[in-house]
This record gives structure tokens, sequence and C-alpha cells, in this order.
């Protein structure tokens, strides 16, 4: 469904020129859920935009679909860290605001919005401003509005981490349900190693400056995950564990 | 028959006002801090104007000031009643200036200021000569008006729109670009086109930011038809104030001042309840 290859970035900073990837080769298949983690500023954010079409590699390739990506595509969607909502715009026609945008049917779009509303537990708040609603509640109206259009892929960019441990484990588990229903190629973006293991399929781990592909860790246990009653607590933990060692040296090694 | 009713009445609503005594003493209570808080809202206010004229008249019986120089309150109340057609015209007059050039302010404002905001080259095109035109004061040029336009309305409708395009300008082109970078994102990842980030998101998110320019400028639109009309005029508030400064008619100058204040305020408050209607979602507005 998407793939990088050869996909370097290079940005012009004020000492110089600075590598954010450097030769991503990855393939993410159909309906797989693919994580990103590594620490800040190894470029995963950049390679969601340029997944995108919101920024173009300075070399190599991206393909969505086969087809090479030059700008934002209609069947692919962002869910950013923020939420983002229009603040005029009560909560049903928020999530409507791509259909409008896109030339969609509305009135189709109108019955999937209360369902996708239903889904993340907002039945009853669609004509609530986005301002009478907590962090996590204005976050699920952000997730609504990503899937409104079926995109074939959704791209998200820490989506939790600025919402409270709580908030983030339901939201966690609510994205999984979702996805259970609906098939959708995910790439998630985060900086959470236990987060990147209850979601993913696959976890890419990338090294910083430059970004590089360190390692691809298969997540193989049985869905729905959580995280505090799960029988398969100790896999979680056994993965997390092996990505911790992934990261931790490069830290280590940077700083000394 | 009628005694035993009666007798039957009273016991039943002392068996109801009893066990229900808690209630009526709490709606009491609540209605004690309603009425306080309307007092403070409106009670306070009231009181304050009526000491400060109640001052006012005391102090021109007191010291006998001289009725030309400061009339007492009710000199200016016969003013009105005196002439309140002809105040009630005139204030016609300068109210109909003021919102006509306030309405061409804002139709030729925000326009410019739509198209400062979407473009660096024409931002750095009309800037200067906005504030250079701006730094000019406004007062200099109502001769001038006069000489081109006359004694009718237009010089005092340029003069208001003088008056009202900058702030306009200025805040709604601030307004527009103040797009939250989410929102820009946002806009950039649905492809959508220039015109649709524009109405679907630019646009609204700076109408907050407009309205205080709305606000800035209606304050300045009465001064403008005042300046204008002062300068030269044979109608409005403002002719009303120099003729009869000119016969020494101190109390209908009063009233005229009056109900330029009243004008402003209307205006002011119109526009913050509309602003309140319309942008429930604005932070000044929650």
């Amino acid at each position: 469904m998407i793939q990088l290859s050869h996909v370097s970035q290079v940005f012009a900073g004020r000492q110089g020129q600075v590598h954010a990837l450097d030769d991503i080769d990855l393939e993410v298949r159909r309906n797989e859920f693919v994580t990103l983690v590594g620490r800040s500023g190894c470029g995963k954010s950049t390679m969601l935009r340029m997944i995108a079409g919101l920024l173009t590699p300075t070399s190599g390739t991206v393909t969505v679909a086969g087809e090479p990506v030059t700008k934002p595509r209609r069947d692919v969607s962002f869910m950013f860290q923020r939420p983002a909502l229009l603040p005029w715009r009560p909560v049903l026609e928020n999530v409507l605001l791509p259909v409008e945008i896109l030339g969609l049917d509305r009135d189709s779009h109108r019955r999937r919005a209360h369902e996708l509303l239903e889904l993340v537990g907002l039945a009853g708040f669609e004509k609530r401003l986005p301002h009478e609603l907590s962090g996590g509640m204005q976050q699920r109206v952000s997730l609504c509005r990503s899937l409104i259009q079926n995109p074939n892929v959704l791209l998200m960019d820490e989506p939790f981490s600025a919402l409270d441990a709580l908030t983030r484990e339901e939201l966690s588990v609510e994205l999984q349900r979702i996805r259970m229903e609906q098939e959708t190629t995910i790439v998630f973006v985060t900086h959470s190693i236990e987060e990147a293991v209850l979601l993913a399929d696959r976890v890419v781990v990338l090294s910083a400056r430059p970004g590089r592909l360190r390692r691809i860790v298969e997540v193989d246990i049985p869905r729905p995950r959580t995280l505090g009653h799960n029988a398969h607590a100790d896999r979680v933990t056994e993965v997390s564990a092996e990505l911790h060692e992934l990261l931790m040296p490069v830290r280590t090694g940077e700083t000394a | 028959m009628s005694g035993v009713g009666g007798v039957n009445g009273v016991d039943a609503s002392r068996a109801r006002t009893e066990p229900a005594a808690a209630a009526p003493a709490e709606a009491r209570g609540a209605g004690g801090t309603g009425i306080r808080e309307r007092l403070a809202d409106w009670g306070f206010p009231v009181l304050g104007m009526v000491v400060v004229i109640a001052l006012w008249w005391l102090a021109t019986v007191v010291f006998s000031i001289e009725k030309f120089l400061v009339p007492s309150p009710k000199d200016v109340v016969d003013a009105f009643t005196e002439h309140a057609g002809f105040l009630l015209a005139q204030s016609w007059v300068t109210l109909l200036e003021t919102v006509e050039g306030f309405a061409l302010s804002i139709v030729v404002g925000v326009p410019i200021a739509v198209l400062i905001a979407s473009s660096r080259l024409i931002e750095r095109m009309i800037y200067p000569l906005l504030l250079v035109v701006n730094a000019v004061p406004k007062i200099a040029i109502a001769p001038i008006l006069v000489v081109w336009m006359g004694f009718g309305q237009l010089p005092k409708i340029v003069m208001v729109f003088l008056l009202c395009f900058f702030p306009i300008v200025i805040s709604t082109a601030s307004g527009l670009r103040s797009t939250p970078a989410e929102l820009v994102e946002l806009v950039r990842s649905l492809d959508a086109s220039r015109v649709q980030a524009f109405f679907k998101v630019r646009f609204p998110y700076a109408l907050p930011q407009v309205l205080v320019g709305f606000k800035v400028a209606i304050s300045l639109a009465v001064i403008g038809a005042v300046i204008a009309e002062f300068v030269g005029a044979d109608a409005g508030l403002g002719f009303v104030i120099v003729q009869s400064g000119a016969s020494a008619d101190t109390p209908l100058a009063f009233a005229a001042m009056a109900l330029l204040g009243l004008i402003s305020i209307v205006l002011f408050y119109g526009l913050a309840a509309l602003e309140r209607r319309l942008l429930p979602w604005a932070e000044e507005n929650r």
C-alpha cells in the first residue's frame, strides 16, 4: 500500500544541512498497522508528512497504492497531535469538514458521522462546540473526522500524546476496535514504546540524526490488546523490553 | 359551612408549610442573591449616575453658575423637551452619516485586509501607504473635504470612513494571519483549494478579531461624523453644538452631546450583542 524507497530528507538549517532521514526503505502492506518509534528528532514525523504529501523528499520516492505521492491524496487522511477542530463548528459539523472539502455526498456521510461518533462514545454530543468538550473527547472527534471519508490510509502523528495516561489507553483500545470494524492501513507515530507495541502489527524503530531505519519488530500478539488485563501482558513486556534496548544504547552513544 | 371550610383551609395550609419550611427558605435565599446580583449589575451604576447628576445640579445652584456656562440638568431636560422634534431629526442625520461611513469602511476595508493577508507583495505595497495615511490627523483633512464635496452628507461619510477604515483593516488582516498552524496543516492535508481554506477556516477563525476592529471603529465613527459637522454642515448634532455655542444656548449643546453619547453607546453595545450572538465560540464570549 505504501512504499518508501531510498527516501532521504535534508533540511537547510542555520548551521548547515540537517539530515532528517537517510535512505529509508519501507513497505507497508494493505490494512497493516505500523507504528514508527524513535527518539524525538529522528524524523518519524517527517516520514509521515512525506507519505501524506505534505512534504517532498529530497531524494527517493514515496508511493501510495502504486502512485508516486506529489500532493495530499483524497484516500489518505492525517490525524494530528492536537485535535485541530474548528471552534465554531459543532462536533458533527467538524466531523463532516472533509466531506465538504472533498465534495462528497453529505447525506450518506452524515449517517456515517453519527455511527463514528457513537463508536467513540460521543453519541449525544453532536451539537456541542469543541470548547465544551474535554481534551480526550476533542481528540475522539478528530479521530472521527479522519475516518469520515473511509480513507485507505490513516496517518497518525502522536495523536494521543497530549492526553492523560488513562484517556490515552482508552483511545488506544477504541482505535483497535474501530480498526476491526473498518479495514484501513495505519501508520502511527509515537514515542511511547508501550503504545507502539500495543497497537502495531509491526514496529519500525528509527535511529536519530540522521534518521535511519534501525529495526522492524513484528508484534504477533492476538487482538484486541489492552495494557491492564491482558493474557498476553508478558509478551507485550518482552517486546517492549526489546525495543527499549534498541532505543536506549543509541541514546547513550549519542550523549557520550 | 363556610366557617368549617375556612378552618380546614387554614389547617391544610399549616400542614403544608411545616414540612416544606426548608424549601421556601432556600428559595428566598436564592432570590436574595439574585436581587443582589441585579443590584450590582444595574443598581450601582444607576446610583452612581444619579449621585453625579445630583452633585452637578447642586453645584449649579450653590455656586449659582450661569446657564450659558454650565446649565443645570433641568435646563438640559427642558432643552430636550422644547426641541424634541428638531433634536431627533438632527440625531437621525448624524446616525445615518455614522452608520453609512462605518458600513463603507467595512465594505472597502475587509477586502483590502484580505488582499494584505493573502500576499506578501501586496502587503509590502499597500501597508506603508496605509500607515502614512493613518499618520495624518484626520481632523486636518476635514476642511479640504468640505472644499471637495461641499456641505452635504458626503464629506461626513468620508470622514467617518477615514477614521474607521484603519482599525478594521489592521484587525481583519491580523485575524486572517492568526490561523493556527494545525488548522493550516489540516486544510493542506485535505488538499483544499485556497477559496475553501479561506471560507471554511481562515475567515471564520479571524471573525473575533474582525469584530474587535469593528468595535474600535464604531467608537471612532461618531467622532468622525461630529468632526466633519463642526467644519461645515447644515444639519446633524455637531452642527447643533456649533450653532448653540455661537448663540450661547449651552443647554441645547448639552442635550446634543447627551444624544451623541447615547448614539455611541447604542451602536457599540449593539455590535457587542451581535458579536455574542454570532460568535458564541470565541473565547471572550464564552
